[in-house]
């Protein structure tokens, strides 16, 4: 292989992005060495095994990957613009709809989603960590790595340009020669450990850690919407873990599972690819609404309508996530009676989601709302969330399936339910559990500004797409002719499309004048909340979250307890020697091998896949061997930490 | 991480600290994930079964007699690996890693009868790329295969912990976490036996 095939060369566009990968990489090398910072970054982030740091970090890789989808979707609606444009080639514009699909996902939805669950839900449940430390932090690791394994396709290899769903044959040898699509093979396996190990340590956390008192009936909304998306995180991402693998056997050691030739069958990818693929996207979507119910129950100061029916509703939803999954093809020729069964269970869906949209109303009904910015997300959230379901219950029908499939219309349909649904939800929880993260809030008033750009922008962006579906345009292509009469929406949309980009801009300026100017918080309690999170009696709570660990007796353990004036104070006698895991190096040197392997496999490199795979071996007998049973943290460095007089 | 630890005598020593319950718990639940990877893999081998393109039919090559002795083999295994667990809850060291070596040279036999079983097949001219039905067969087994390879270093450095250590409420959950590792390649493996090779053997000889 020569260096031209192996660095992406010839558009001007990748040799500024390879000046910034470089100018970064240095500057942040230049930072860490002038400043002294290495040992810190070491033994506070590398090394840590706290979940509320692990969530820190993924919730920061989540929003680098927003900004990286979001220049990817910059560019498409550019493109789009007007007809016949020539900003990017056909080739181009493929791989960018790949990676902006994979990466939006993948890399940008579930982290976010598994960050705010990290920091939040031990919290919640009154844990001092998760029940697996260590194996969080090789989550964490497996996903960054997945994730800029995935991201170098773009300066070294080439990206893979089959689509996120990388249809067979379109992904096969013939029809998408060298690395890319292996890198989306590689990423996304790699990614997937980390997130079936994050499905069951939360799931063992969940059922096994909770504080003495807390029956499953009076644990929050968010922890039960965790606690559900994980149990089906443990049976959807196996399912992708062997689509990924065999189709890396197809396009690496000549296998014919969905190839054309050797009698392979290419529907088998889509069915597989769709039986993890539906349920991920319950997965994105759950704690989304257990978010949401937290945010719209505190800030009506009412306790949440229909607890039952909301858990109810949830655990129906999760069933049905897996019997719906025909639905993303019912062109491809799977027959009346099979086409007609998948409708059903996919409307049926829409029940339990309806029954958790009226709860929230309901909780809203007579209470004493504020506007804050989390509850405006959310109510922005009932809106656009509605529209995105109504157009997915036309899509359920096959029969009219037959006319919006593949065009623009279900572009906008997933867009309004993953955007409104999990994105929405993603900026109201990190604004919600920003004080608990980094002891102060964002700016309200900043925040409010954030909120309208975007959420006009998104509707500008995406509603004309409805109408250009309808209108006949599919998706996926690069360009369109003058005569379609695609032009005037496409316009709309695009300007939509910035109004979006310029709002995450002011949320990240958000952040840093928050960071500079906000008010630190002196109570843990930021929002008067409810739940165990907002119990903690500083802001940020300390490592070990909970000096003494709260007995619940109800539901709104800590709003009830606020309401009868008998709010526990900590007093020096009721502390003991708490008991913690040790950091350690190993998650993040086991990565970085995995890293090795996919890339060794990646270019088709097998001595270095094989030492990548044998240090991950390595990584793992080395921790088998390593006693580590933790250490204690004494009583006096509780009573320092917590400040009490005494 | 609360580290209450349980004296209770007929509490059996892997379950009586709080890391030992979680592990063994969180175990369990990994084999439920286990269940849908190879069911996700017997699927697509159903799926593809027939699908034999130019190449022999799996059933044309597949052999009785090996097939038995590498049931043999593994059933086996899975006795004797119970009987190790049995030694551990008698506090019997001796018994355990004498028990347990005789299971991992079952292992080992087995993995020979198979890789045997493979070269032969690849020597007929099935191999992954014939056709999509022996890629499903190879990757299938191949996979069970695999896992009883990890199975066997695995058990060994966990046998070299006991050695060094004895057994404490560490080593012996780490033990019985892999029995029940051991025990679930047996169950996938009379899957197996029947959905692969009884089902090959059957359709092609009628």
């Amino acid at each position: 292989m020569k260096w031209d095939e192996f660095f992406v060369t010839g558009d001007p566009m990748i040799y500024g992005a390879d000046v910034s990968i470089v100018l970064t990489m240095v500057g942040i090398l230049f930072y860490l060495t002038k400043y002294k910072k290495w040992k810190w970054l070491w033994d506070e982030w590398l090394t840590t095994v706290d979940h509320k740091k692990l969530g820190i970090m993924y919730i920061v890789s989540a929003v680098l990957m927003l900004f990286r989808g979001g220049v990817d979707a910059l560019l498409m609606r550019t493109q789009l613009a007007v007809p016949e444009a020539k900003f990017l080639d056909s080739q181009h514009y493929n791989e960018i709809f790949t990676t902006h699909g994979t990466i939006m996902i993948i890399f940008m939805a579930m982290p976010f989603l598994i960050g705010l669950i990290n920091v939040v839900v031990p919290l919640q449940i009154g844990a001092r960590d998760v029940a697996y430390p260590y194996l969080n932090a090789v989550s964490f690791w497996t996903f960054f790595i997945g994730a800029m394994l995935f991201n170098i396709s773009f300066v070294i290899g080439g990206s893979p340009s089959a689509g996120w769903t990388s249809y067979m044959p379109l992904a096969s040898n013939e029809l998408s020669p060298g690395p890319g699509q292996n890198y989306y093979l590689l990423g996304l396996q790699i990614a997937g450990i980390g997130t079936l190990l994050t499905g069951i340590n939360f799931l063992v956390t969940i059922l096994k850690m909770r504080a003495p008192g807390m029956t499953l009936f009076r644990m929050p909304m968010f922890t039960w919407s965790s606690l559900v998306t994980m149990v089906i995180i443990i049976f959807a991402f196996p399912i992708l873990t062997v689509a990924l693998a065999l189709m890396t056997f197809d396009r690496l050691f000549g296998s014919h599972f969905f190839t054309l030739q050797g009698a392979g069958m290419d529907m088998l990818w889509a069915n597989l690819f769709w039986l993890w693929g539906h349920p991920e996207v319950y997965i994105v979507i759950l704690p989304a609404f257990g978010m949401f119910s937290e945010i719209i129950s505190t800030f009506s100061r009412k306790t949440l309508f229909g607890y039952k029916a909301m858990i109810w509703s949830m655990l129906l939803i999760a069933g049905y996530s897996f019997l719906v999954w025909v639905h993303h093809f019912f062109t491809m020729g799977s027959g009346a009676l099979v086409n007609s069964v998948f409708s059903i269970t996919t409307m049926a869906i829409g029940i339990p989601t309806g029954v958790k949209i009226f709860n929230w109303l309901f909780t809203m009904y007579r209470g004493k709302i504020q506007f804050t910015t989390p509850m405006l997300w959310s109510l922005g959230f009932i809106v656009n969330f509605v529209i995105g379901g109504v157009t997915g219950v036309m899509l359920a029908m096959a029969a009219a399936d037959y006319q919006y499939h593949n065009t623009y219309f279900l572009v906008s349909h997933f867009h309004y339910v993953l955007i409104a649904g999990t994105v929405f939800a993603c900026f109201a929880g990190l604004i919600y559990w920003y004080p608990k993260m980094f002891g102060y809030k964002l700016n309200e008033r900043i925040g409010k500004w954030v909120f309208w750009v975007f959420t006009i922008g998104f509707n500008v962006c995406f509603f004309p797409q409805y109408f250009l579906g309808l209108d006949g345009m599919p998706r996926r292509v690069y360009t369109y002719s003058e005569e379609s009469g695609w032009g005037p929406l496409n316009m709309v949309s695009t300007i939509g499309g910035f109004m979006m980009g310029i709002a995450f801009l002011i949320l990240v300026y958000n952040m840093y004048y928050s960071f500079r100017y906000a008010k630190r918080e002196t109570t843990g309690d930021a929002w008067d909340g409810r739940t165990l999170e907002w119990s903690t009696p500083t802001a940020m709570p300390p490592f070990y979250n909970f000096a003494k660990i709260p007995e619940v007796t109800g539901l709104d353990h800590f709003w009830r307890q606020k309401q009868a004036g008998k709010v526990e104070k900590l007093k020096a006698e009721d502390i003991k020697p708490i008991h913690m895991p040790s950091n350690s190096g190993v998650p993040f040197i086991m990565a970085s091998f995995f890293f090795v392997a996919g890339f060794g496999m990646v270019f088709e490199w097998m001595w270095m896949a094989i030492f990548g795979i044998i240090g991950v071996f390595g990584t793992l007998f080395y921790r088998s061997f390593e006693y580590d049973d933790g250490y204690y943290v004494s009583v006096e460095e509780v009573i320092e930490t917590e400040k009490i007089s005494k | 991480m609360a580290h209450a630890e349980t004296h209770d005598p007929n509490t059996p020593l892997e379950y009586r600290s709080e890391t030992g319950r979680l592990n063994i718990l969180g175990f369990w639940i990994f084999l439920g994930a286990e269940i849908a990877l190879f069911a996700t893999l017997f699927a697509t081998y159903m799926v593809l079964s027939h699908r034999v393109a130019d190449g022999p039919a799996l059933g044309e090559l597949f052999e009785v007699e090996s097939l038995l002795i590498q049931t043999f083999l593994l059933l086996t295994s899975s006795f004797t690996c119970g009987l190790a667990v049995h030694e551990m809850r008698r506090h019997n060291v001796k018994g355990l890693i004498t028990w347990m070596a005789i299971t991992l040279g079952l292992g080992l036999g087995f993995l020979y009868f198979e890789i045997q079983e493979f070269l032969h097949f690849i020597h007929e001219g099935a191999n992954i790329g014939t056709s999509a039905a022996w890629s499903g067969f190879f990757v299938l087994v191949g996979t069970h295969g695999a896992h009883v390879t990890f199975g066997i270093f695995w058990v060994t450095m966990v046998l070299i912990q006991v050695a060094k250590r004895g057994l404490t409420p560490a080593t012996s959950a780490k033990v019985f976490i892999t029995s029940l590792y051991w025990h679930f390649l047996d169950v996938v493996w009379i899957f197996i036996f029947t959905a692969v090779y009884l089902m090959g053997m059957v359709t092609h000889n009628g």
